[in-house]
């Protein structure tokens, strides 16, 4: 019994974690990137306009950092929860 | 040297190279065939999936498409990446604690119903085979562009290879011919984009470059963006797609990414659930590379081409212009007989150029099909990425590379692919089905013949596109948004969900779908397609597919909930993968 619950802790933890990754994968390109485009484009990155960075560049970078955060807060959990090999 | 010589040689140097590879890595059982013994590390497999996802339309086609639609290619972008991230939080671990060797195989069992099972492994076979003509035709265009073969035998080389090395080597060949492959793509990608950066801004880093400013102190973006303003385009970095529409499409394209049956299968390659994790990161960083290089590729051909074309007269073109006007995917009609190349917002032929034998009186080949609008120049998207080197005046040896890196992108998704549709008939209906006492090794006999097969039947659609493979190929990522994404996510996370509601989803998911394509996209015998203003909220066909997706969700729950819940076991096994200890290899059964 014990393992149960132990297991509904570490899937429950699991779910907090995605929603707060998923919300920040759907901020940088559904956000920044189309919706919220043109009202950034009136700010610059260089010689970018912002909204146009983050649909061609800023959110593929904030991808592939995402996997890594959850790669690493994963391993962590893994090692909590006693589930890690 | 010439270009000619450079390319048989860096072409043949990399085949040898694969070939090496695929004799070194023989498969001798179904579990290094089909998932290459569950023993490839992370890198490995993250280059390989990398290699496996960047097909002949990521490498030649993509940047060519980006730098004629601007902002509007973001799609494609933000897509084909953003997927990876549901891949690796949804999917990709699960999968591997569950442990088996194919998509099908997953629903199959955890809907206990070979009906799913079929649905699964028709779907499987549709979104596989439409996304594998076309890789066949890729190879067959660069052979013939490259090499100045028929396209006919550049497919039919490019058969003989995939095969061999998927032949002997099943996945386990197959993965590590996809490391090498990926090394070369992407030094080929690479290198001119970094050649070109310089030359335009003096920034090596392509990605910064793209953002930098010229010697005269105005922002490359800027002036792109008057370029086209003056030439009657919307500004490069606004575009013309409504904000729903590129919504949808991108969502469309992430869902679909992470849907497709190669690349989930590649997570069943390695050890650990912890290994899965890891490999989806290294994918999407390898990917990225690529990804973010191609639309600094976009604004620095887009700026060349107009630069050296506008208003300039047409005997003082460099030789490329000639060349590629030679193979068709350029031509200039001087319309108003200036003797100098217009070029504007509308479409300078009707359709594709069609030539006529003679040629005009500054010596450009003549077309029967120019529209009355001003703009005098057609040029086909496809070229930007192969001429772009040549545009740019880089060495012979950096043409010739470009030529390779195509080829390693065309050659390593189509072995990926085969591979797929060789597993769903030899492993799931063979084995799971029909026969299920077969031996190992006939079931290994049954992969490579089913490989061989699966190669003839792609060979014959490279040879003889159907017309509606290119309308398709980009709806496979619709189709396989519609019927496996939400399958898998909810097999996963909604453990009351049964083979009633899944089964019942996907059917609606990826009929719906299909009904869409053909009718507004692909048309059906006698039935035209019906045009944009028709379609349903303002929803392209490539964006239909978030549509089929949820309605596909919707009915997977509700008939879930109005039937019986899954047996005890199925419950047990969803808890068990949830916990990412005690995966074992990936096993038939």
């Amino acid at each position: 019994m014990e393992s149960r619950s132990n297991a509904r802790a570490y899937w429950k933890a699991n779910l907090k974690y995605l929603l707060i990754l998923l919300s920040v994968w759907f901020a940088v390109s559904f956000g920044a990137g189309i919706l919220f485009k043109d009202f950034l484009n009136q700010f610059h990155l260089g010689g970018f306009k912002l909204g146009f960075w983050f649909a061609q560049q800023g959110s593929i970078y904030v991808f592939v950092i995402l996997i890594f955060i959850y790669i690493h807060l994963m391993n962590k959990l893994d090692k909590k929860y006693g589930y890690s090999e | 040297m010439d270009v000619q010589l450079w390319t048989w040689i860096l072409v043949g140097l990399s085949f040898a190279l694969y070939f090496g590879i695929a004799i070194w890595a023989r498969a001798s059982s179904t579990q290094d065939f089909y998932v290459a013994g569950s023993g490839v590390s992370p890198l490995a497999n993250g280059m390989a999936t990398a290699a496996d996802w960047m097909s002949a339309a990521s490498f030649i086609s993509m940047a060519g498409i980006i730098s004629f639609i601007g902002y509007d290619g973001s799609v494609y972008l933000m897509g084909w990446t953003g997927g990876y991230v549901l891949l690796a939080l949804l999917l990709a671990p699960y999968l591997r604690k569950f442990g088996k060797f194919t998509v099908p195989d997953f629903i199959g069992d955890r809907y206990y119903s070979n009906t799913a099972r079929t649905v699964a492994i028709i779907c499987a076979l549709i979104v596989s085979f439409t996304y594998v003509a076309g890789q066949m035709r890729g190879v067959g265009i660069v052979f013939s562009q490259f090499l100045q073969v028929e396209i006919t035998y550049g497919v039919i080389i490019g058969m003989a290879v995939v095969l061999v090395f998927a032949f002997l080597g099943g996945m386990k060949g197959i993965t590590y011919t996809q490391v090498a492959q990926y090394c070369v793509l992407i030094f080929a990608f690479m290198v001119p984009a970094i050649f070109i950066s310089i030359q335009m801004t003096g920034n090596p880093i392509p990605q910064l470059g793209m953002g930098s400013q010229l010697e005269d102190g105005t922002y490359l973006l800027d002036k792109l963006d008057n370029l086209h303003t003056q030439l009657g385009f919307k500004e490069y970095t606004d575009g013309s797609k409504s904000t729903w529409d590129v919504f949808a499409i991108t969502l469309a394209l992430m869902a679909g990414t992470s849907g497709l049956p190669h690349v989930i299968v590649r997570f069943f390659t390695v050890p650990k659930v912890k290994d899965a994790r890891k490999s989806a990161g290294y994918a999407l960083l390898l990917i990225a590379v690529l990804y973010t290089t191609a639309p600094a590729v976009s604004v620095f051909a887009r700026t060349n081409l107009i630069e050296t074309v506008q208003n300039k007269a047409y005997a003082a073109m460099p030789p490329w212009f000639k060349n590629w006007e030679n193979t068709g995917l350029i031509s200039w009609t001087d319309k108003n007989n200036d003797g100098k190349i217009q070029y504007s917002n509308s479409d300078a032929v009707n359709g594709k150029p069609e030539f006529k034998e003679s040629r005009g009186e500054n010596g450009e080949r003549l077309v029967s099909n120019p529209t009355a609008y001003g703009n005098e120049l057609y040029v086909d998207r496809d070229i930007m990425v192969l001429a772009n080197p040549e545009i740019a005046n880089l060495p012979n040896w950096v043409i010739a590379l470009v030529a390779a890196g195509g080829l390693a992108a065309a050659l390593s998704t189509a072995a990926g692919l085969l591979l797929v549709i060789s597993t769903s008939i030899s492993h799931d209906l063979l084995k799971r089905q029909l026969k299920p006492d077969i031996s190992d090794k006939q079931e290994l006999l049954a992969a490579r013949l089913s490989i061989l097969a699966a190669v003839l039947v792609a060979g014959l659609f490279g040879i003889y596109p159907p017309g509606f493979v290119a309308a398709v190929v980009a709806l496979a990522f619709g189709l396989a948004a519609a019927s496996f994404f939400p399958a898998i996510v909810l097999g996963i996370f909604d453990k009351r969900m049964n083979k009633e509601g899944a089964i019942s989803g996907m059917i609606v998911g990826i009929s719906l779908m299909l009904f869409y394509m053909i009718r507004f996209k692909t048309g059906f015998f006698w039935l035209e397609p019906l045009p944009p203003s028709e379609w349903w909220f303002g929803t392209s066909p490539e964006g239909f597919g978030v549509i089929a997706m949820t309605l596909n969700i919707i009915t997977s729950v509700i008939v879930s909930r109005l039937t019986v819940a899954p047996p005890e076991d199925v419950q047990n096994i969803v808890e068990d993968i949830r916990i990412p200890s005690g995966a074992g290899k990936a096993s038939d059964h």
